[in-house]
């Protein structure tokens, strides 16, 4: 599959634009309509937390295809601050920014695979999995 | 972008047709306050129905809207939130819990009726 897979997130606007090519991506990959719903959420999520913590960033697309299952896999990738306490964010309702602090936990759960690679002061990336059922 | 509040009698209607972004999201809050500030409508619907995601952020403009037009006396109904949005908003751990919906934009309007005349 062919595909522009990267979106760089540089200003608010281009929050809309990330969720907008994942949903996309994931209609081709044959989605359901929730879970379309889901992925496009949590690239929602993942590019806001780049867009208020690190300021600039990247959300990259990839296909997985393994022998029994294909996959849609989203890396949210920033040069930021990095996160302290991982532990601390992957609590539900904790947020520093004003919101509902329901970002990465809620990522979590809405999406298959999620990990977390993170270096105080040196950047985050969370690299995170959707199956096609 | 605008999103166009209409006036119908002692109501506003809103139909919410684009993918909101966050800047969108803030000019309706502000936009939808100062409507009801000028035409004293006392009840608001908000309509979901062409709205394919809501994430967190959108999620508190659209309960904080609410919670305001309540300071301002008027109630605030959402409606036509489609079955993936709520699935969705479970998941993320957004439970919306103070704030009224109904099935359609009829369902809405009776809703707000019962409570404002009945």
């Amino acid at each position: 599959m062919d595909f522009k897979s990267c979106v760089n997130i540089r200003q608010e606007w281009d929050i809309v634009g990330a969720r907008q090519l994942g949903r996309e991506k994931a209609k081709e990959l044959g989605f359901g309509t929730v879970d379309q719903a889901r992925i496009a959420t949590a690239i929602s999520e993942l590019a806001r937390n780049i867009y208020l913590y690190a300021g600039t960033g990247k959300v990259r697309f990839e296909i997985v295809d393994q022998l029994d299952k294909k996959g849609l896999k989203i890396i949210a990738i920033d040069e930021g601050p990095g996160i302290r306490d991982v532990s601390q964010v992957m609590q539900d309702g904790y947020s520093t920014s004003g919101g509902l602090g329901a970002g990465l936990p809620g990522v979590k759960r809405l999406m298959d695979f999620f990990e977390i690679r993170t270096e105080w002061g040196e950047g985050t990336e969370i690299e995170t999995i959707k199956w096609v059922r | 972008m605008r999103i166009p509040i209409l006036k119908l009698q002692n109501y506003l209607l809103i139909s919410i047709q684009i993918d909101l972004d966050d800047q969108s999201a803030i000019q309706f809050q502000e936009d939808l306050l100062n409507k009801i500030h000028k035409s004293g409508a006392t009840g608001v619907v908000i309509d979901l129905t062409s709205v394919d995601i809501i994430d967190s952020f959108i999620a508190k403009v659209l309960g904080d809207v609410v919670t305001m037009s309540d300071l301002m006396g008027a109630r605030v109904v959402l409606t036509g939130i489609q079955p993936a949005v709520a699935m969705t908003l479970i998941e993320l751990g957004i439970h919306m819990q103070d704030v009224q919906t109904a099935l359609d934009l009829e369902q809405g309007l009776i809703k707000l009726r019962q409570e404002l005349e009945g």
